[in-house]
């Protein structure tokens, strides 16, 4: 626990240093309230994404599918809106969508007992698979100004994007059910060790279901803030982001092992990730430069961890 | 009732073997399985459009099935520790645009020293992950994918949005992708021969074997005095070196290379390992059968261009096969598990 504590502490430490090197080299443009908005409208999706599949890799499992669940999502609204379906009935019926795919997920890894590294990457494809058969490989991008400017202008009188309220919002109702919920308790406790919290009575295969559920659900969310933000529908909108959610999960700390991490450590690691690229893009760094970038934070990430195990190690071994 | 009966007064040593026999059957069944499969696609295909399976559409369907291939057998070596290499498509582009880039700046290259080059990007590659893995003591999944992204965007950075194309390659590399003895296409023999060294390998050799010993059980294995570290990092450097030689060949086959050359393919490559029966979990597989799941999986996209189905299909029908094959896989493992657990409790009895 100590040891997770530090890793938030170094994050912190970390996001100051990269506003600081952030408001020193761009001459205070880094931190300003317009560039603070794109880089708030940059990381919503990842930042709501992150908060379900939190839960999900602290509980042991992984859902490597969550990104297409956004695309077929983002299809789906496109598709239901050409079909003449009025957006106040195709956003809830995504949504819904959405916990189906997760269901789906959490039905095949629950009740058969299949890997869910296995089983996401399968419906990864699938997903979006569907995303393109219903879609193909058009674009809609004809929805009402009132909606898409949800994704394009902050909330009024302040530079608030408002998928970053929706976040922020969710992030509060995820942090109380992960930290201060027995429902919490129980998944690190699945975690740490499934066998040992199934005996302790703990509803194992029914809680792993929920939090894939919430995982497609949140994801399906995140496809119509991606669809409004850029007010286009398409099928292939969202590709590879699972990795970056990824990346963006456990370099807040979240142990790949399950059983480790908080809420807040991966929020720091979201507006870490989110602030290093947009520092990188404020000084024009190429796109290829981003790549490496967010890869290498993915690999120091989870090489902390042991390394500074085995520092330790060295260092009790030596009196 | 009567199974019970047949249970008590069956010899155990009968029971035993019975139990053995469905476990190996269990292991046919599989390959058995994707061959029916390739025929229950092939044959409908070829009755709508008889020329589906003249020799040059088959021989193109060899071909296009023949780079996943590839890479389906240096991921099954990885798979079976209880391992996955997700960066073999960047690994992939990284060399195939090297390589270009070699033959396109000195002409004078020989063919073998272009090849070698990509062999030995990969090789670097592999190296590097399986460094991070075996030492750094860190799950697979998340060290390649971390490398998935930085191979890509040192493959990127390096090159800068442009392009080779074929008309910059010397012939004799274009040569080997078009070429072929005996009618069979040099690209196809070349995996072809990469596959029987592998399983050969896999089948007979002491360090094979212990791959499976590791994906079985990682624990046992290190107690069992198997190197499981540098078992590991091998398997890695392995998977690196061929992803390097399928991103040569890549070259050979498609001629014009960016820097995009080979992006997701590792989703088509495990997909294929998967379906090809190699469990996730390790511990089980063949490269036979992970080859023909990649030429299932390269086999149903070319009968959906034929059959005029919407490309678009071929996403979701790759996914779908893949979450039957590990359902199918989950569900003979149950039956194969209660079948050893009943031989057993006779032979204790």
């Amino acid at each position: 626990m100590r040891n997770l504590l530090r890793w938030e502490t170094a994050l912190v430490f970390l996001l100051i240093v990269v506003a600081l090197t952030g408001q020193v080299s761009t001459d205070g443009s880094f931190l300003s309230g317009g560039n603070l908005f794109y880089l708030g409208l940059d990381i919503g999706e990842i930042a709501l994404i992150a908060l379900p599949l939190t839960l999900v890799i602290v509980a042991g499992e992984i859902d490597l599918s969550v990104a297409s669940v956004l695309g077929l999502s983002s299809a789906l609204i496109g598709w239901l809106w050409n079909a003449g379906w009025p957006l106040e009935t195709i956003l809830p019926t995504v949504v819904v969508a959405g916990a189906l795919c997760g269901a789906f997920n959490g039905l095949l890894i629950t009740r058969l007992g299949l890997p869910s590294l296995a089983v996401t990457i399968g419906t990864l494809a699938l997903y979006r698979g569907l995303a393109l058969v219903v879609l193909g490989d058009t674009a809609v991008a004809d929805f009402p100004a009132s909606y898409t400017a949800f994704g394009t202008t902050p909330v009024p009188g302040t530079n608030i994007p408002y998928p970053i309220v929706l976040a922020a919002v969710l992030a509060v109702l995820f942090g109380i059910a992960l930290h201060a919920s027995s429902f919490g308790r129980s998944v690190y406790a699945i975690g740490a060790n499934e066998e040992g919290a199934r005996f302790s009575g703990i509803r194992v295969k029914r809680i792993k279901l929920t939090l894939f559920v919430l995982a497609g659900a949140v994801a399906a969310i995140a496809g119509i803030v991606y669809t409004f933000r850029f007010s286009s529908a398409r099928a292939d909108n969202g590709v590879g982001l699972e990795l970056a959610v990824v990346a963006a999960v456990l370099l807040g700390g979240v142990s790949i092992f399950g059983g480790k991490g908080s809420l807040f450590g991966v929020l720091a690691g979201v507006l870490l990730l989110g602030g290093l690229r947009n520092l990188l893009i404020l000084q024009d760094t190429s796109t290829e430069v981003l790549t490496i970038v967010t890869g290498l934070l993915l690999l120091v990430s989870v090489l902390a961890p042991s390394v500074t195990r085995r520092v330790g190690s060295l260092r009790k071994a030596t009196p | 009732m009567t199974a019970q009966l047949d249970t008590a007064t069956a010899p155990p040593s009968a029971r035993r073997t019975a139990a053995r026999r469905l476990s190996t059957r269990v292991g046919r069944v599989r390959e058995l399985g994707i061959v029916v499969a390739l025929a229950l696609v092939v044959i409908p295909t070829a009755i709508v459009n008889p020329r589906f399976i003249q020799a040059q559409s088959l021989r193109d369907l060899l071909l296009n099935a023949s780079i996943v291939a590839l890479l389906a057998v240096g991921q099954t070596l990885v798979v079976v520790t209880r391992n996955v290499d997700l960066s073999v498509g960047s690994v992939l582009g990284l060399s195939a645009f090297l390589t270009a880039q070699q033959f396109a700046d000195h002409p004078g290259t020989p063919l073998l020293a272009g090849i070698g080059l990509g062999v030995a990007i990969g090789l670097a590659c592999g190296l590097l992950n399986g460094l991070l893995v075996a030492l750094g003591n860190v799950p697979s999944l998340v060290v390649t994918l971390g490398t998935l992204y930085v191979f890509r965007g040192i493959d990127y950075a390096l090159a800068q949005g442009r392009q080779v194309n074929a008309a910059n390659l010397p012939d004799a590399l274009l040569d080997l992708g078009s070429s072929r003895v005996l009618g069979i296409p040099v690209l196809v023999l070349i995996t072809v021969v990469v596959i029987a060294v592998a399983a050969v390998y896999l089948r007979s050799y002491r360090s094979g074997r212990e791959l499976y010993a590791i994906g079985s059980n990682p624990e046992a294995a290190t107690l069992a005095g198997i190197p499981v570290a540098r078992r590991t990092l091998t398997t890695f450097v392995l998977s690196g070196l061929i992803a390097g030689l399928a991103g040569a060949l890549w070259v050979a086959r498609y001629g014009t290379v960016d820097a995009a050359a080979g992006t997701g393919l590792e989703l088509q490559v495990v997909a294929a390992v998967v379906v090809g029966g190699v469990a996730i979990f390790g511990g089980s597989g063949t490269v036979a059968g992970a080859a023909l799941g990649a030429l299932l999986l390269g086999t149903i996209t070319s009968c959906l261009v034929v059959l005029q189905i919407p490309a678009f299909w071929q996403q979701a029908i790759a996914g779908a096969l893949l979450l039957s094959a590990i359902t199918v896989d989950r569900l003979l493992a149950l039956r194969l598990a209660k079948a050893l657990r009943t031989s057993e409790g006779t032979s204790h009895a």
